[in-house]
Parts: C-alpha cells; sequence; structure tokens
C-alpha cells in the first residue's frame, strides 16, 4: 500500500488540505488585529512627523487615537492641488490607489523611482481653533539604497518651514543608512526650510555637517556611511514637494489660506 | 530518563547547530543587532522546531519515503507562516524589525535537519524534546551574539541606554562594526573558539 501512486497522491492532498486549513484560519482570524496595528502605526508616524509624539514614549493605541482629534484627513486630487470631497478619507489607502490603474497614471521619469502616481493623495491638515492652518503632513516615498522608504513630512502654517520628518516602513541597512530613524537625526529637520523663494523645493541632505538653521536653512548633515539613503530622501522630498507631487495643493492652499 | 536529558541539554554546548555544525548563520548574522529581535527570533525558532519535530514525528510512519522533504517542508512553511501572523498581530515592533527573517525560518537548515535526521526516526515524545533542544542552542547563540553586538554597538540592552554614548555627551564611542554582518561573524568565531578550546573533542581533524 504505502509507496503506491496513489497512496502518496492521497497523503500529499490529505498534509496540504490540513496545512491550508491551519494557514489560512490563523491569516483570517488575526487580520483585523493585523490592520489596526499597521493603521496605528501609521497614525503613530504622523504624529512623529508632526512633533505631537515623541519616539521614546510607548503610546498606546487609545492615547494615539486622542492626540489625533485635532487632525483632519484630507483627500486632495494631485494634479488641480483641490480637495476631493467626493473621496472618502475613511479606509482610502493611497498604496492601493497607485497600484489600481482606474486610479493612477504613469508616474514622469524621476530619481525616486516612483512608477505610479495616485490621482488622489491622503493628506493631514491641522488647524487652530480660529481654523487657521497651523501645519500639513504629507506622505512621501522613494527609492533610498535597498528599497523604498515611506513617510511623511510635516510643513509648517507658512508651508516653507519643516517642522518634522519620519519615515514608518524603509530597509535600510540598520546603523547606517537606518538612521533616518534616529530621533537625533530627525530633530536636525525641524525650522529647515524646504522652498527657497522662488517656491522651488531645495532642501538637501548634504555630505557632512550642515550650520545652524539660520545661516544654512536648506540643508541637513547626511548620515555617514549611507550616501545613497541620504541623496535617496533628497530625492523623494524634492519629488512630493515639487510639481508632480503636491505642488499643485500647496499652491491651492496657500491661495485659500490668503483669502480665509 | 538520562537520554531525554541529553535530547534537552546536548544541542545546547555539545552539539549546537550554529557553532559545530555551522547551520543557520544567516539568520543569526541578521537579527542579532538588538537583544529584542535575536530574543523574539529564537522563541519564534523553538516553537517552530518543537511542532515540526512533533508532527513529522507523528507521522514518521505514513509519510511516504520519497515525498517525505516536501511533506516536512509544508509542515514547517505552514508553521512558520502561523508564527509571522501571530508576530504581525501581537508584536507589531518587532516583527516590522525583523521583517522577511521571520518567513525565512522555512529556509533555516536547523530545522528541516533535525526534522530529517531526528524526527523520522523517534518517537513523538523524544522529538519534541530534541526540537526545543535545538531551538535553545540556536537562541543561546543569537543571545550571546546580540549581547556583545547590542551592548557595544549601540551601548544598551533591550534598548535600555548602559553606557553613555559620546554622541550624546558620554564615554563610549559605539563600534560601529558591531552593527554590521562582520561583526556578527567575528563574534560567532570568537564563541565557536571559546566551545573547541573548552571542549577539544569538536575540533575536526585534518
Amino acid at each position: 500500500m504505502q509507496g503506491s501512486v496513489g497512496y502518496n497522491l492521497t497523503f500529499a492532498a490529505a498534509i496540504c488540505l490540513v496545512c491550508a486549513v491551519v494557514v489560512s484560519s490563523s491569516a483570517v482570524s488575526l487580520k483585523e488585529r493585523q490592520q489596526r496595528n499597521a493603521a496605528v502605526d501609521k497614525q503613530r508616524s504622523v504624529l512623529l512627523a508632526a512633533g505631537l509624539a515623541s519616539d521614546n514614549e510607548g503610546l498606546s493605541a487609545d492615547e494615539i487615537a486622542t492626540r489625533f482629534t485635532p487632525i483632519t484627513q484630507v483627500v486632495v486630487d494631485l494634479a488641480s492641488g483641490e480637495a476631493a470631497a467626493d473621496v472618502d478619507p475613511v479606509g482610502f489607502d493611497q498604496r492601493t490607489a497607485a497600484n489600481d490603474p482606474a486610479r493612477s497614471r504613469v508616474a514622469p521619469e524621476n530619481a525616486s523611482r516612483i512608477m505610479r502616481l495616485p490621482n488622489e493623495a491622503l493628506v493631514y491638515e491641522v488647524r487652530d481653533v480660529s481654523g487657521r492652518l497651523d501645519m500639513v503632513v504629507l506622505p512621501v516615498e522613494g527609492l533610498g539604497l535597498w528599497g523604498t522608504l515611506y513617510g511623511f513630512v510635516a510643513l509648517d502654517g507658512d508651508l516653507r518651514t519643516i517642522r518634522g520628518l519620519t519615515f514608518y516602513e524603509h530597509k535600510e541597512t540598520p546603523g547606517l543608512g537606518g538612521e533616518v530613524d534616529n530621533p537625533r537625526w530627525k530633530a536636525l529637520w525641524v525650522g529647515r526650510l524646504a522652498f527657497d523663494q522662488t517656491l522651488t523645493p531645495v532642501i538637501t541632505v548634504i555630505k557632512g555637517l550642515a550650520g545652524p538653521v539660520a545661516d544654512d536653512p536648506y540643508s541637513v548633515d547626511g548620515l555617514s556611511g549611507a550616501t545613497i539613503t541620504s541623496r535617496g530622501v533628497t530625492n523623494l522630498l524634492r519629488f512630493w514637494l515639487g510639481p508632480d507631487g503636491f505642488e499643485p495643493y500647496l499652491t491651492w492652499l496657500r491661495e485659500s489660506e490668503r483669502t480665509n | 530518563m538520562s537520554r531525554t536529558r541529553d535530547a534537552l541539554i546536548d544541542p545546547l554546548f555539545n552539539n549546537n547547530p550554529i557553532a559545530l555544525q555551522v547551520l543557520g548563520i544567516c539568520s543569526a548574522l541578521a537579527v542579532t543587532t538588538k537583544m529584542d529581535t535575536a530574543v523574539v527570533m529564537s522563541a519564534a525558532v523553538v516553537f517552530v522546531l518543537l511542532f515540526s519535530n512533533l508532527f513529522v514525528s507523528l507521522l514518521r510512519n505514513q509519510i511516504p519515503t520519497n515525498i517525505r522533504i516536501i511533506v516536512q517542508l509544508t509542515i514547517i512553511a505552514s508553521l512558520v507562516i502561523v508564527v509571522d501572523q501571530v508576530l504581525k498581530a501581537y508584536l507589531f515592533e518587532i516583527s516590522k524589525q525583523l521583517s522577511v527573517f521571520v518567513g525565512l525560518i522555512i529556509t533555516n537548515c536547523i530545522i528541516m535537519g533535525r526534522a530529517e535526521a531526528y524526527a523520522m526516526q523517534n518517537p513523538p515524545g523524544m522529538s519534541l524534546i530534541d526540537g526545543v533542544g535545538n531551538g535553545l542552542g540556536y537562541g543561546v547563540i543569537l543571545a550571546g551574539t546580540a549581547l556583545l553586538r547590542e551592548l557595544f554597538g549601540s551601548g544598551s540592552l533591550f534598548g535600555v541606554q548602559l553606557l553613555a554614548l559620546a554622541s550624546e555627551g558620554g564615554w563610549y564611542t559605539p563600534n560601529g562594526l558591531m552593527l554590521l554582518s562582520p561583526g556578527a561573524f567575528f563574534i560567532i568565531g570568537f564563541f565557536i573558539w571559546a566551545l573547541r578550546t573548552w571542549k577539544p573533542e569538536q575540533v575536526e581533524q585534518d
């Protein structure tokens, strides 16, 4: 009996069936929890970029939700820069949108190797009690050394000054490019200017040390041993703050703030 | 009784999967920059080894010889996916840092090695103990390597800063080599040297 083709096939089928049931039931039963974790993690990085939380705080999901209350999520049309009122920000996933041919287009050639651009993007606006814009947090992504870095950059209400930068997903070498997660490096970004007088994104991660904010507002210290990651961060910021990224939205925001 | 004890204790020092058999080196380099990732990774490997040995041993008289490797692999792969899912649900931060290496437990030679070399010939109880023993043998080296790498590479243990770093006004300048894969190679090499000095019977004759 054992060793016959029929026995082998039956045995293989039975093993596959049992294993498939185990794997799929664990995946299905834990899915909700995993998605919640991922969503909370993303919210945490928005708070980190906005300076509303710090790295060494072990925030619970509830605390993150509380701190998130002053933040409004807005879906914007990337090309026109205006808020896309017909898209619900809850449940909007920019990465899914970028991969959906119906909701995205081929990106123009860029140094960050972004292949597709979503038609809409999810941004986070922070306003004070009078409704004046205090800060806007924009999602950014682009190629580093080993893979794509995903993160957020927070701009002050003047839409020129950087309030913070953080990455929530990347594959850079720990200790070298992975230092993009280092709180001390991230602190260097606060107060630097993303745009020059003509509103061109000029912020650069330079080789070596940048001067103090007042003298050297457009530069940030490079990460030693991580030239390609540093260059990747420069590229991705320039792309997303530029004409193919959020420039139309920022222009629209400037105008609407002026009329308000 | 002593056979049971041997199955559990032997893989720790006398027949360590990393130090003597030099298996599972890839993940030992990748996840040992920090203690918490090393400990979670070891726990995951112990879990997978325990159950893969148990199930393979339970089925050892039923598994057809000519498809036994793929059957073992199916069992191991399923267990690894379950571990990965659980980590993503309950230890999200650490699973983010371990990234692909949890999935790569499937390719860890220790697990297939024990299934093929031990669980296929021995009863379930002993196989289970052998699995735990080998998992711990892997874990001992991982924890030891991570201890040195995190302490000298980042001046901390389990993320708690112990040595005041020079970049933050302290006295300790971290050794960057420790954070890179070659650092782990050196440490594991020194472990093997120390172990073979202590137990000369492990030295290969040429």
